[in-house]
């Protein structure tokens, strides 16, 4: 009997609405929803004023995208999100599309990563417009580079984490954030003053 | 028991019937805004007094259209300048300007993240930030882009009498819809 009214409750909980998201109509019916996760499910492996590990991705482009290539050229923003086609990662992306001209002013670029493999990528980030920064794949080796920085989640998907790496490939800013959460991109923009300072 | 566990399950089901859908019966109006900080938009908005947060039936207007919108919605993106059309053909026909009022609300965007949207698609008509999606929650979570008609009710303080999620597609085509929906004579 106790076991009906858990079961019951269960699916009660499955079907209560997750966690607020204005989700764009641009997507249709094709978003995923896991609900709410825990807030970080990794332990960062990185550390401000740290050298980053060097990285060499596939990007949806088709080009090879290597981290130290823009040293002594460009800071780099890394953004890592944690899954495909699901509401708050789809949601993140477009917006820093149309921030381009901030991020240049600042003399940085960015590079978006998940862990998802390219013809995904390809397929999600068409629905967002053209994008003016570089996605890369950190598929296979499965999610190697979030393992590297320690932003790989249990699950194998990556947390919503943002890390600045100046000139000099120094870290200079991280933010994992609450990975049900979209960062601020005033906070992005207050962190990319303090380097260009 | 086992019709208690019916009951659960139908209930399970029946919960995002009632809560998340763009429902116009299931929106809360009753939520305040900030007065701009822009003189002009104080104006516009036909507000008297700064400093203390306004009700939505303090804006001066026989039609209030509220956007939800999103900094990050491609569509959204895509359609401001057809929402600036939109602003611009009300501003412009003078038995509309007074009448007519337009206002955005950014659904999880912060102060900074609206204020970007505005300058970037030189957005004219007043913009409100939902940091933490409180207004929106209260609208019934809708989708970007969504747009609300209003008009005041002598006992309800105001009335929805259009919604509608997407974008508007033609600024003239919506104006006029929206115009013979609220079944006023302007």
């Amino acid at each position: 009997m106790k076991k009906d009214i858990f079961v019951g409750m269960f699916i009660l909980f499955l079907a209560l609405p997750a966690v607020s998201m204005a989700a764009s109509a641009a997507y249709g019916e094709k978003i995923y929803d896991p609900g709410l996760l825990a807030p970080v499910d990794s332990k960062l492996a990185i550390g401000l004023g740290q050298k980053a590990p060097d990285f060499t991705l596939p990007a949806v482009s088709g080009k090879s995208i290597t981290l130290s290539q823009f040293r002594g050229k460009k800071n780099v923003l890394i953004s890592f999100i944690p899954a495909a086609w699901t509401p708050v990662c789809s949601d993140q992306w477009p917006g820093y599309n149309i921030a381009k001209p901030l991020f240049e002013s600042h003399d940085t670029l960015l590079l978006g990563v998940s862990v998802d493999n390219i013809p995904t990528l390809f397929a999600w980030t068409r629905e967002m417009g053209d994008l003016w920064f570089e996605v890369l794949s950190d598929f296979w080796p499965h999610g190697q580079t979030a393992s590297t920085y320690g932003v790989l989640r249990s699950n194998g998907t990556a947390e919503r984490a943002l890390i600045l790496v100046d000139k000099q490939g120094i870290i200079r800013f991280i933010h994992v954030s609450d990975i049900n959460v979209r960062p601020d991109l005033g906070m992005i923009m207050d962190a990319l003053k303090k380097i260009s300072q | 028991m086992k019709k208690c566990l019916a009951l659960l399950v139908m209930t399970a089901f029946l919960i995002p019937w009632t809560t998340g859908l763009c429902d116009s019966g299931k929106m809360d109006l009753n939520f305040s805004l900030p007065v701009p900080e822009d003189a002009a938009h104080v104006r516009y908005l036909g507000l008297e007094q700064r400093g203390e947060p306004f009700a939505l039936n303090q804006i001066q207007a026989k039609i209030l259209i509220i956007e939800i919108f999103s900094m990050y919605c491609p569509i959204c993106q895509r359609e401001a300048a057809d929402v600036n059309s939109l602003f611009e053909m009300i501003q412009a026909n003078p038995s509309l300007k007074d009448q007519v009022k337009l206002i955005g609300i950014g659904a999880g965007n912060s102060a900074f993240e609206v204020d970007f949207f505005k300058e970037n698609y030189q957005i004219q008509f007043p913009l409100f930030s939902d940091t933490n999606f409180e207004i929106h929650k209260r609208i019934g979570e809708v989708g970007t882009p969504h747009f609300i008609g209003l008009k005041p009710h002598k006992n309800k303080g105001l009335e929805i009498f259009y919604s509608q999620s997407g974008e508007i597609k033609d600024p003239k085509a919506f104006l006029e819809t929206l115009i013979q929906a609220s079944g006023l004579k302007l």
